[in-house]
């Protein structure tokens, strides 16, 4: 059996999350909250609250990138101090730990950043290719929820829609 | 526009659909002032770019720069171009962390303010190298002779930390604008979609993006602090770090980053007025969030005034004789006009920030950031001229003016940080339309909040005065008689 995608638009954000309220409740067979995708123009704070806690795991590869900044920091400038002997140190260590501390620094938040927005957009799906299921209005004022369902379902998810103010039903085959 | 929504920091009636309609719009037809500053900028930069030719041919004698003034203004205006920068992350990064809503509408332009104001400081190090194809020397590589730069150089953290600071700012930049890029792919036509098609790197403005795009930002912002201040400590690094008299000072790191954030929000002020001019952008840029940020700079002007008092009194009081005839030279000197047009512009001017009517008024406004910026751009010339030309050899002092070529590459340097943002604000929106509607959301739904709260209490009183009344409402002539 085909898998097909709706994309349902709503006037804003209440409309939406009251069908995703519906959905928790089972008001309708064959859609999980863990299903849906929330479109939207802007981000909303109770967008987590209604979809339930979903992961975001950038942190720990800014944490990552960080450290490895510092680290290589460390061992780019103390090796390139140890191999050069022949400027004079005039009693100073051959490594200096407080000099080289600051360029470690800047080094610790130049991996950390390049990470955090690699991974960013990476996590993000940004950059790849992704369904042809969109709509201009939502970069205006349109919300819209997206879920994948089983092709036995399409009707009775699509009336669901209609009966709970949708704007307007788009849908494509997964 | 109605005295009630001047009042407010954006009217949050405003329609979701108008916003992308209004930024769009004004990124197509700018007013005719928009032109005319574009071309005084080419002009400028033009002007610039011959001197620079001239002085390449001709050496750094061109300039004036002669032992004891190897530095002077170019060294002077990038201080004043780094510290510039420092403005776009205080508005960003830490308004953003403590949720300063009111940022939202102006917060993009003062980030492209960092990036381009860096890119305009980067040049003067090169510039005053005098061997600009020496340049490479200072990348941290091994040469063909096995010399690495000197890791303990302030000089040579200045590279790594403005690098650091200008990858990052335009990170930060860029990532903000994607998803006003989708808008744009979404709402124009032609070369346009194009860019912002490319650009916005298939933003759709899912749940899944939202969420890793809040997390990525605050995460920036809270990177950015830091490396913003780092930056301009090392830049100070530059001059504590040395011996010479009025420079070896502890209090330097502070006083530069003080410093930078107070020009950086005069510049703001100054842009602010530009913008709101030239894209017809009054009902974004609104005189209430102008309030807010003058009274911001108010604040750090008041900081800058302090740590400046407390070098001119540690000098006085520490009896270094060097250092002390540094200070006085300075406020009796050749270049005392210059000391006291500081003093005026950076110390006294800010207090015609406590009036509201000024405050409020535009074109006053603009001037008094002008006036303002002269202020933290002479306060720089003041920490380098005056320390070169009375050091500690009696037989090198001399006084430098700087010559023609020197004047014209630092006026190009403004025309060239001009340019730069002038074709950035008519390529990308200077305001963030996102952000806008989410500020737009969270003050209706406040206002919402408080009507029901205020419902909810009425309703309250009205129950209980009803329970003394014995069923009676309040004012009756039966309670008059009880």
């Amino acid at each position: 059996m085909s898998r097909h995608r709706l994309l349902a638009m709503f006037k804003d954000f209440d409309d939406a999350f009251d069908v995703v309220d519906k959905i928790k409740a089972k008001e309708v067979s064959g859609v999980e909250v863990d299903d849906i995708n929330m479109m939207s123009p802007i981000e909303h704070p109770e967008v987590d609250t209604k979809l339930g806690k979903r992961p975001v795991n950038i942190a720990y590869f800014t944490l990552a990138g960080a450290i490895f900044g510092v680290t290589f920091g460390f061992f780019f400038l103390s090796s390139a101090q140890a191999s050069f002997l022949v400027q004079p140190q005039g009693g100073k260590p051959v490594v200096p730990l407080p000099t080289n501390f600051v360029l470690m620094y800047e080094m610790l938040i130049f991996f950390a950043v390049w990470t955090t927005v690699i991974c960013f957009i990476f996590l993000s799906g940004l950059g790849q290719k992704r369904g042809t299921l969109y709509s201009e209005k939502l970069t205006v004022d349109e919300i819209g929820i997206v879920v994948e369902i089983d092709e036995s379902e399409l009707d009775s998810v699509k009336n669901f829609f209609k009966n709970n103010k949708a704007l307007e039903i788009r849908e494509e085959k997964v | 526009m109605s005295q009630v929504i001047e009042d407010k920091v954006i009217d949050e009636k405003l329609e979701w659909s108008r916003i992308n309609a209004d930024v769009i719009a004004s990124m197509q037809a700018p007013r005719k002032a928009y032109w005319i500053t574009v071309f005084v900028c080419l002009t400028m930069f033009l002007c610039a770019i011959a001197a620079e030719i001239y002085q390449y041919k001709m050496g750094l004698g061109a300039a004036g720069l002669n032992n004891p003034h190897m530095w002077d203004m170019y060294i002077a205006t990038f201080v004043f171009w780094i510290g510039m920068s420092h403005a776009g992350t205080l508005l960003s990064a830490i308004l953003h962390i403590i949720h300063a809503q009111w940022r939202k509408p102006i917060y993009r332009f003062a980030e492209a303010m960092t990036t381009f104001s860096l890119m305009t400081a980067g040049f003067f190090p090169m510039i005053h190298l005098g061997r600009v194809w020496n340049l490479y020397w200072v990348l941290p590589y091994v040469s063909d002779r096995g010399i690495w730069p000197n890791f303990r150089s302030p000089l040579v953290w200045d590279a790594f930390a403005i690098s650091t600071y200008l990858s990052s700012s335009a990170l930060f930049l860029f990532i903000g604008m994607i998803p006003d890029m989708a808008i744009l792919r979404d709402h124009t036509t032609g070369w346009r979609k194009k860019l912002y098609g490319i650009l916005c790197l298939g933003w759709r403005g899912d749940d899944r993006q939202w969420r890793n795009f809040r997390r990525t930002y605050m995460l920036l912002a809270c990177f950015l602090i830091p490396l913003a201040i780092s930056v301009h400590s090392i830049v100070s690094s530059d001059f504590a770090m040395s011996i010479m008299p009025g420079w070896h000072v502890t209090t330097f790191p502070p006083y530069f980053v003080a410093g930078a954030l107070y020009s950086g929000c005069a510049a703001i002020m100054t842009l602010f007025v530009c913008l709101r001019y030239f894209f017809r952008m009054e009902e974004y840029m609104t005189l209430n969030i102008m309030e807010k940020t003058t009274k911001l700079t108010f604040a750090i002007a008041m900081v800058w005034t302090y740590l400046n008092l407390i070098e001119f009194s540690a000098t006085w009081y520490g009896h270094n004789i060097y250092d002390k005839e540094v200070l006085i030279a300075k406020a009796t000197g050749p270049y005392a006009g210059v000391f006291w047009t500081m003093i005026f512009c950076g110390m006294v001017v800010p207090f015609t920030l406590c009036f509201q009517k000024l405050r409020r008024h535009m074109p006053t406004m603009f001037v008094i950031s002008i006036l303002l910026n002269l202020g933290m751009y002479v306060e720089r010339w003041m920490i380098v001229a005056p320390t070169l030309a009375q050091a500690h050899s009696p037989h090198q002092w001399d006084v430098l003016w700087g010559s023609v070529i020197q004047w014209a590459i630092v006026f190009g340097s403004f025309g060239w940080f001009g340019l730069l943002f002038l074709v950035f604000v008519k390529l990308f929106p200077c305001v963030s339309m996102y952000e806008v509607k989410e500020l737009c959301f969270h003050l209706k739904h406040e206002i919402h909040e408080e009507e029901l709260a205020k419902k909810h209490a009425a309703t309250k009183a009205a129950g209980k005065a009803e329970e003394g009344s014995g069923g009676r409402a309040p004012g009756t002539p039966g309670l008059e008689g009880a």
